[in-house]
């Protein structure tokens, strides 16, 4: 793994490089994106907010000005590769070698532009409150089940705007349709379900996307993500659930894919041949989007108040946090 | 006549600086003791901070080490350096740089001067202590310890684990009564000198050198030596979680800190602004004189321990995932699984809801789709009915069912014609109520108009199915409340067991059962059950019903009609 993001160092040009101002303790966040101008502003503004110090980010031939946009943000560190998203298994590579080199001792959290981290108290304390007690604690790392979110109505008939809050759209979710089972070999947890299982991939649901994340890691030159952000090594750090009946402290990623930007994104992925397995997902929703624009909203879909709700259905946990 | 502080600090000095100025301000002598870890150059910085005043001083500074004498040594010379230089302090409060006064000064001054002679400070005897984490309680008196728990745990261990087996005991001197509690407390001159200035406190300090975490015990057995008023209790409010490990207050329990009443809480999070800037300002509102009253404090994280060590029964998420047996409850709620009576009975869903109030499903486990009640395609928590999913993980499938319905009872039918993968779940399950009407399967193959091969041959699928299932439910690892009648035997008095059922369920309101579901007919039900058996069929499972002629007398009319029972 290590050497893999070795090997791909080279395919990583620096546009902006304000790495000397991150501070010791200072939260970073890492990403990789492609044609995300319009999402931007409202995520940089997002983790901002929560007190994430710097953001390290990698666009992969962007050419709607996202690139231009962040080279100016005075918070943003920021690289540039043409290079095959696949080839570098999903950008894991250059994540990795951008936390290798800049990730060492911090508290890092790696996050796409579509995912909104939620953890317990949230709205009253900044993630340095939580990253503290982690580290009194002695845990290193820290688990969010990925929440696939949606509008009601077909995904067309909101029209996402820049700055805007995304999560005012799509603010719907399933609250009861996961499966897990435990990955033997590296010891986290599989979680599927959710609108894509249910909407999607019903035949097929061994298929159906994995939602199990670990999006903030105190980094150590040693570890080194898998696969996406599903899987971390050592095998240890997978290990953010507990056996014996109680709840770890958990949070919640916000998945905010399901706009009506999607359309035009999942046509650009599958002309790319980017994304996972050959884009079986994405090949799924291509052609669900283009025959009918789904409506993913359903009767029992639950509407996004705050993490409290998140708790109380059981998606994430206080546990010994109060 | 006043309070000083001595104060003990490791980190956050800037948070450190702003208590303690607070309490000089107030006129209160603050002695600090500085970590000896913490650097030059920020020590320096505090004591810049503080030069303007007169009645704040730092006394010699130990390097401190968790569990282990140098907190007691550090807290003895901030002690000694509190009773020689301010000899108008009356009572001595040790408190740490994370500590926050919740009432204003004055207040705690009040109280104390209320009470000039008492102790404060929580002093149990090591049999009553329910709280050391682990297990170490008496042995912290009698082992010796000279490995450190944070940096070598496993000679600590090992050696705790040698002196246990080769019997080594330490002798505890003989005026010494064990005794611990929070290293937080409030003592009055009197007592604390006379603990300081003993003529046996060498002897004492040799001893407890090597006790485990003896800044919970030092103080706390010695005072009972001198003083003859204790309170056993801390003024300082301080949680621990079920590692020992402090609970830290953020902002957001600010109103909960000011409704404790309690004068000192510990410990806060540096940047807990919020709470800094309120309790630390000058017009704090001294709006009670009541006893300090953490209930609601205590309450929210017992909860917090009991959430990190046994969770919520029956819900399965990111950050539990229960081995085989460590549930707590494989599933959230009680519900009812009802095998034979959908064959029996016409309408049974609607009528079992109407007895009940709870909700009703059809075959859930049908091989085509979940058959939620009401024809639902997709059901409570976005739970589709999809076959395909729902067999992909058919227990999370009813985990999910059970815990999205939280508070409503679920029933659904079930039988052999259903998938099976999830019979073991059930059986193992203490929330399941399993009610079988054994070969009641032969009554929808009866009623069908089928060739008679076809007819034989599911019979005998069907069977074999149902006695599988049977041998599971049977085993002795069964949890589940299982209940069988062969179908002979309920048809004869179907009102026994229903009722037995709807009291189980516990209807809304109580009341004898006065209408009955309505049976299919089943006027040449042992013909059928013959003709099998003429085909070299077994059927077994329903029990004896007695072929031809007999069986048409008994399903008279009767069986038609609904039941009415007084």
């Amino acid at each position: 793994m290590l050497w893999r993001a070795f090997r791909k160092r080279r395919e990583l040009t620096p546009v902006q490089d304000r790495t000397a101002a991150i501070g010791s303790r200072d939260i970073l966040l890492f990403s990789t994106l492609r044609n995300e101008r319009v999402r931007l502003p409202y995520f940089l503004r997002y983790y901002r907010e929560m007190g994430v110090g710097h953001f390290l980010l990698v666009d992969n031939g962007s050419d709607d000005g996202s690139r231009e946009y962040l080279a100016e943000q005075g918070d943003v560190s920021l690289w540039h590769t043409t290079r095959s998203y696949r080839k570098a298994r999903y950008g894991v590579d250059w994540m990795n070698r951008l936390l290798r080199v800049h990730g060492q001792g911090h508290w890092t959290l790696s996050v796409d532009v579509d995912e909104f981290f939620i953890y317990p108290f949230c709205d009253t304390r900044p993630i340095g409150a939580l990253t503290d007690w982690l580290d009194a604690s002695g845990v290193k790392s820290f688990g969010a089940m990925m929440l696939d979110m949606y509008p009601k109505g077909p995904l067309s008939a909101h029209r996402y705007h820049e700055g805007q809050n995304p999560i005012e759209i799509a603010n719907w979710f399933d609250s009861g349709n996961y499966t897990i089972t435990k990955n033997q070999t590296h010891g986290n947890l599989w979680i599927q379900g959710g609108p894509r299982a249910r909407a999607f991939l019903a035949g097929k649901p061994a298929k159906a996307p994995a939602l199990n994340k670990l999006p903030l890691v105190k980094w150590d030159r040693r570890y080194a993500y898998t696969s996406s952000t599903h899987m971390i090594l050592p095998r240890g750090l997978n290990k953010v659930y507990d056996e014996d009946g109680g709840e770890k402290t958990s949070g919640i990623l916000l998945h905010a894919k399901f706009l009506d930007t999607m359309g035009q994104k999942a046509e650009e992925e599958i002309l790319r041949r980017e994304h996972f397995a050959n884009g079986a997902e994405y090949k799924a929703y291509h052609a669900r989007l283009k025959a009918e624009d789904p409506d993913l909203w359903c009767k029992w879909s639950e509407k996004y108040i705050n993490w409290r709700q998140l708790e109380i259905l059981g998606l994430m946990s206080k546990g010994n946090w109060a | 006549m006043t309070v000083g502080f001595v104060m003990m600090c490791h980190d956050a000095l800037d948070r450190a600086a702003q208590v303690a100025a607070h309490w000089a301000r107030a006129g209160c002598p603050v002695v600090v003791h500085v970590d000896r870890r913490v650097s030059r150059d920020l020590f320096d910085g505090l004591r810049n901070d503080l030069a303007a005043f007169d009645n704040i001083r730092f006394c010699e500074r130990h390097a401190c080490e968790w569990g282990t004498w140098s907190l007691v040594a550090a807290a003895q010379s901030g002690a000694e350096m509190m009773l020689a230089e301010f000899p108008k302090v009356r009572h001595v409060y040790l408190a740490s740089g994370s500590c926050l006064p919740l009432r204003p000064i004055a207040e705690l001054r009040a109280y104390l001067a209320a009470r000039p002679d008492t102790d404060f400070i929580e002093s149990v005897t090591t049999q009553d202590v329910p709280w050391t984490v682990g297990g170490l309680d008496r042995e912290r008196f009698t082992l010796r310890f000279p490995f450190s728990w944070k940096r070598h745990r496993r000679l600590f261990d090992a050696y705790v684990r040698l002196q246990r087996r080769l019997g080594l005991r330490r002798r505890i001197p003989d005026e010494i009564e064990p005794h611990m509690g929070s290293q937080w407390w409030c003592l009055t001159r009197q007592t604390l000198s006379a603990i300081l200035n003993d003529p046996r406190r060498a002897l004492h300090d040799r001893y407890f050198r090597r006790v485990w975490i003896p800044d919970e015990s030092y103080f706390q057995t010695l005072a009972r030596l001198y003083s003859d008023r204790i309170e056993s209790r801390s003024l300082t409010l301080s949680k621990f979680d079920y590692q020992g490990k402090p609970h830290i207050f953020y902002d957001d329990h600010l109103q909960l800190l000011r409704r404790s009443d309690c004068f000192m809480a510990r410990k806060i999070w540096p940047r807990a602004e919020r709470l800094y800037s309120n309790f630390l300002s000058d017009n704090l509102a001294s709006e009670s004189r009541a006893e300090p009253n953490p209930g609601k404090i205590d309450r929210i994280f017992a909860k917090a321990i009991e959430r990190r060590t046994r969770g919520r029964a029956g819900l399965y998420m990111a950050s539990r995932f229960p081995k085989d047996g460590w549930e707590n409850g494989k599933t959230c709620a009680p519900y009812s699984v009802f095998q034979g009576f959908g064959d029996l009975f016409q309408g049974f869903e609607p009528w079992l809801h109407k007895a009940t109030g709870a909700r009703v499903h059809g075959h859930l486990y049908a091989p085509d789709r979940a058959e939620f009640t009401d024809g639902h395609k997709i059901y409570a928590g976005a739970l589709p009915d999809t076959a395909a999913l729902r067999d992909y993980n058919p227990r999370a499938f009813l985990s999910n069912l059970v815990w999205n319905t939280r508070g409503e009872r679920q029933c659904f039918l079930f039988g052999p014609r259903d998938q099976q993968k999830i019979v073991e779940f059930l059986a193992e399950d203490p929330n399941a109520s399993i009610s079988i009407i054994t070969g009641a399967w032969a009554v929808p193959l009866f009623r069908a108009n089928r060739d008679f091969a076809d007819v034989r041959r599911a019979a005998a699928r069907l069977q074999q199915v149902e006695s599988r299932q049977l041998a599971h439910l049977r085993r002795i690892t069964t949890k589940a409340r299982v209940r069988i009648w062969p179908m002979a035997d309920f048809v004869d008095a179907p009102m026994e067991p229903l009722q037995s059922i709807i009291d189980e369920i516990g209807p809304r309101a109580p009341r004898r059962l006065t209408e009955a579901p309505q049976m299919h007919d089943l006027t040449g039900f042992g013909q059928f059950l013959q003709n099998l058996k003429n085909q070299g069929m077994q059927p077994y499972l329903m029990g004896d019903f007695p072929s031809g002629d007999e069986t048409d007398a008994a399903t008279t009319p009767e069986w038609r009609k609904p039941y009415l029972v007084g």
